[in-house]
């Protein structure tokens, strides 16, 4: 009975092939842009989600802008739970054309160690170690601008003026899949001996402190020791986790981010429109043939379920074409927009969702034809002619 | 005989298919919606941003860096460009000149613990002077040499401390807020306003972020530019104040227009294929009656034309309603980081004649593409075995 019921599903879906080929297009068209939409988001989520909970950042309390004297590093080690401090600056620098942004930050001594999901060979690492002028740079940053090691990179600079020049001495490959291979390193020693001879008053200033602490479950109360250190000092500071200081990041763009949540489920509206408008035609055109099949015998509820069927399996042929184009997709556009969402991966979850959405188009779409049909009247449905 | 179908039949038919009207026009006032509102947003950030500049003001900031917050001016550079004779004079004979320390603070926006970077500009009357469009709106202008100060509408409405009578900490020390300025629609609306030499103390930051004037006659703006490149004591860059402000947002502006572009294709594509659905259909129930109009002397082409001009109802009506939607989102305002400045922007969305244009010519076009294979189809119909299929 259930093969019988699917496979007449089945033909009555294959019977308009135009329509059917159609309506599983737009479905494709949908549910890929509903997943792209999604990995856009994801995307954006992408530096909180790699975050350590073992690292704390701490920065000035008033704004980033703002930088900390770097003699706060020892008075941070004396504080129980500290393993490890190193410093950095957001260099912000423009390196040939506004176009190509990436980050760039210089860090003190020690800064890689404290990310082991940087993976350096140890040649590389000493290689850059022992030149002032150095730089790391990430794979895939590396590979966009052709730099090998060796390369001398010129970046001009904004905050800190003047054209600099920095020999790449290591590239970096991040261990995880969600790792930000878009990342720029060089000395700090490198920038404050220049601060120094241009600009004193800048010189010895770091503008975060990045914290490794010996156990995740300490950071609140280790951030707290740390802020009640600095407080009613020049310059009072604000400790949070790496991902608290990722996610207040998100949080200031975040506009953007609900603009486009809601724009991946406007995807699912419009889709819902033109799905529900095939179920509709099909099931006017055949109201006699549903009529023939309860003068047979048939149950309203086995006729509601022929409905569903076919709406689920334009759906679901849809969906599974949707998702499997969804992965190359990705990989297209995350390489065009590399500089703004260096990690572009299609999360877990995405794919789950499609498919929930698929469900949920077909089921609405069929709801209001499937209803109708299974209550019209033998004698008016047979009476009418399509 | 060449004579066109009457409009009245091809309206019927669409009355008759309510359902699928309703669905058809509903799918294409959603994509309409979403491309009316991207350019509406696009359009917004445009006039907030060039609405924030004077034409007749320069902005002058250190050399290499692109926003007021990177750079820095110390007072002696800024002393040589107020020397300068191409700087307005005021009514008392001082110099309409604006030296000003912009930096950024972290607030919190209203109910939340989410930050975000707020502008704050130490100025004087004279910065207020030159930008006539900001009037205080509620309160009173800060006193100068207290610790007082003045914020934007979209601050003091988004962010906490930031309303009349709240007190902001930063610079060790508590602010109070006197007064609300509103700007209109500019970037000025998304800053607080101080004392600029008593935040260059609170900061312990001796230096200013930018000097902006007003130019003593418009067009002698290129001869400033040169002056002060030529000056060997400078280190500054020189633009006309619309020019500046509408440079940074130039990234925003384009992650807009992108963004926008991708999704009107890629919806629209979901549309046509709806209209399309729904012209094959009515195409194939009405064989019969295409049939019928050909044999009493419809030509192929009065047929083509009546389902064309059918899809074009249907994505018109389609437009109409998705501009309607689209024209309510003009009682918003979006708020986010821009990224250039590093701080905090409120634009709103604006929809402009353009945008209605255009709006209508996409659904329009929309409605061409889903409606030209079915009517082709149509027109392409044998009579005979058009009239036996009826």
């Amino acid at each position: 009975m259930f093969t019988f019921l699917i496979k007449s599903a089945f033909l009555n879906a294959w019977r308009h092939r135009l329509r059917a080929v159609l309506t599983v297009t737009g479905l494709v068209v949908a549910i890929l842009a509903f997943g792209l939409l999604k990995t856009i988001v994801s995307a954006w989520y992408a530096g909180a989600d790699a975050a350590s909970d073992a690292r704390l950042i701490m920065r000035s309390s008033v704004s980033l802008v703002f930088s900390l004297p770097i003699s706060y590093k020892d008075r941070i080690r004396q504080v129980d739970g500290v393993d490890a401090v190193s410093w950095a600056n957001w260099f912000g620098g423009v390196y040939l054309d506004e176009r190509n942004f990436f980050p760039q930050f210089a860090v003190s001594n020690g800064y890689l160690d404290q990310y082991p999901e940087f993976l350096i060979s140890e040649a590389e690492k000493k290689a850059w170690l022992v030149d002032r002028r150095g730089g790391v740079a990430g794979r895939k940053l590396a590979n966009r601008y052709g730099w090998k090691v060796g390369d001398v990179i010129p970046i001009k600079g904004t905050i800190f003026s003047g054209n600099w020049s920095f020999v790449l001495r290591a590239i970096y490959d991040g261990r995880e899949a969600n790792t930000d291979e878009n990342q720029f390193y060089f000395h700090w020693d490198y920038l404050n001996e220049s601060m120094k001879k241009v600009s004193p008053r800048r010189a010895d200033r770091a503008g975060v402190f990045i914290i490794t602490i010996d156990k995740p479950e300490n950071a609140a109360a280790i951030s707290g020791v740390i802020d009640a250190e600095f407080r009613n000092s020049l310059a009072e500071t604000l400790t949070e986790t790496e991902k608290a200081f990722q996610l207040g990041f998100v949080a200031m763009t975040e506009a953007i981010v609900v603009a486009i949540e809601i724009v991946s489920y406007v995807v699912i509206l419009i889709i819902m429109a033109v799905m529900a408008n095939t179920m509709a035609m099909a099931a006017r055109e055949r109201v006699s043939e549903y009529a023939t099949l309860k003068a047979l015998g048939f149950l309203p509820s086995y006729i509601a379920t022929l409905i569903v069927l076919e709406s689920l399996l334009l759906c679901a042929v849809g969906a599974a074409i949707g998702v499997a184009l969804t992965y190359p997709l990705a990989e297209v556009f995350g390489s065009f927009f590399e500089s703004f969402l260096p990690v572009f991966n299609v999360a877990d979850t995405t794919p789950w969702l499609q498919l929930l959405s698929a469900v949920m188009i077909a089921l609405i779409a069929a709801l209001i034809p499937a209803v109708r049909s299974a209550r019209v009247r033998i004698v008016d449905g047979l009476r009418s002619i399509g | 005989m060449s004579s066109r179908i009457p409009f009245s039949y091809i309206w019927r038919n669409l009355v008759t298919r309510k359902l699928t009207t309703l669905l058809t026009a509903g799918g294409m006032a959603l994509v309409v919606f979403v491309y009316a509102t991207v350019l509406m947003l696009e359009a917004g950030l445009e006039q907030t941003l060039v609405a924030t500049g004077s034409a007749d003001n320069v902005t002058v900031i250190r050399k290499g860096s692109q926003t007021e917050v990177q750079s820095a001016v110390d007072r002696t550079q800024a002393a040589i460009i107020e020397s300068n004779r191409h700087v307005a004079s005021g009514r008392d004979g001082s110099k309409l000149i604006a030296k000003e320390q912009v930096v950024l603070i972290s607030l919190n926006k209203r109910g939340t613990v989410k930050p975000g970077n707020v502008v704050i500009r130490g100025t004087s009357s004279v910065g207020l002077t030159l930008r006539p469009q900001v009037q205080l709106s509620q309160g009173r202008m800060f006193r100068p040499g207290s610790a007082e100060v003045i914020a934007g509408r979209a601050i003091a409405e988004r962010f906490h401390g930031a309303g009349v009578g709240e007190t902001l900490r930063f610079g060790q020390r508590e602010w109070l807020v006197v007064g609300v300025f509103d700007a209109g629609k500019t970037g000025f609306n998304s800053e607080i306003w101080a004392d600029g030499e008593l935040m260059m103390q609170s900061f312990r930051r001796p230096v200013f972020s930018a000097a902006t004037f007003k130019l003593a006659e418009s067009h002698q703006f290129d001869a400033l530019v040169k002056e002060l490149e030529a000056d060997p004591r400078l280190t500054v860059e020189a633009k006309r104040e619309t020019q500046f402000y509408a440079d940074q947002s130039r990234v925003m502006a384009m992650f807009i227009s992108y963004l926008g572009v991708t999704l009107s294709v890629i919806f629209s594509l979901g549309a046509v294929i709806g209209a399309m659905i729904t012209m094959y259909a009515a195409v194939a129930s009405r064989v019969g009656e295409v049939g019928t109009l050909r044999a009493i002397g419809f030509n192929r082409r009065a047929v083509m034309l009546a389902f064309l001009v059918e899809s074009l109802l249907l994505s018109l009506l389609g437009g109409v309603v998705g501009l309607l939607l689209a024209s309510g989102m003009q009682f918003f305002t979006i708020s986010t980081m821009n990224w250039q400045t590093f701080s905090e922007l409120a634009f709103s969305f604006s929809l402009t004649p353009g945008i209605v244009a255009k709006a209508l010519v996409f659904s329009l076009v929309m409605g061409l593409l889903g409606g030209f294979l079915p009517a082709a189809r149509a027109a392409r119909l044998n009579i005979v075995d058009a009239l036996r299929a009826g």
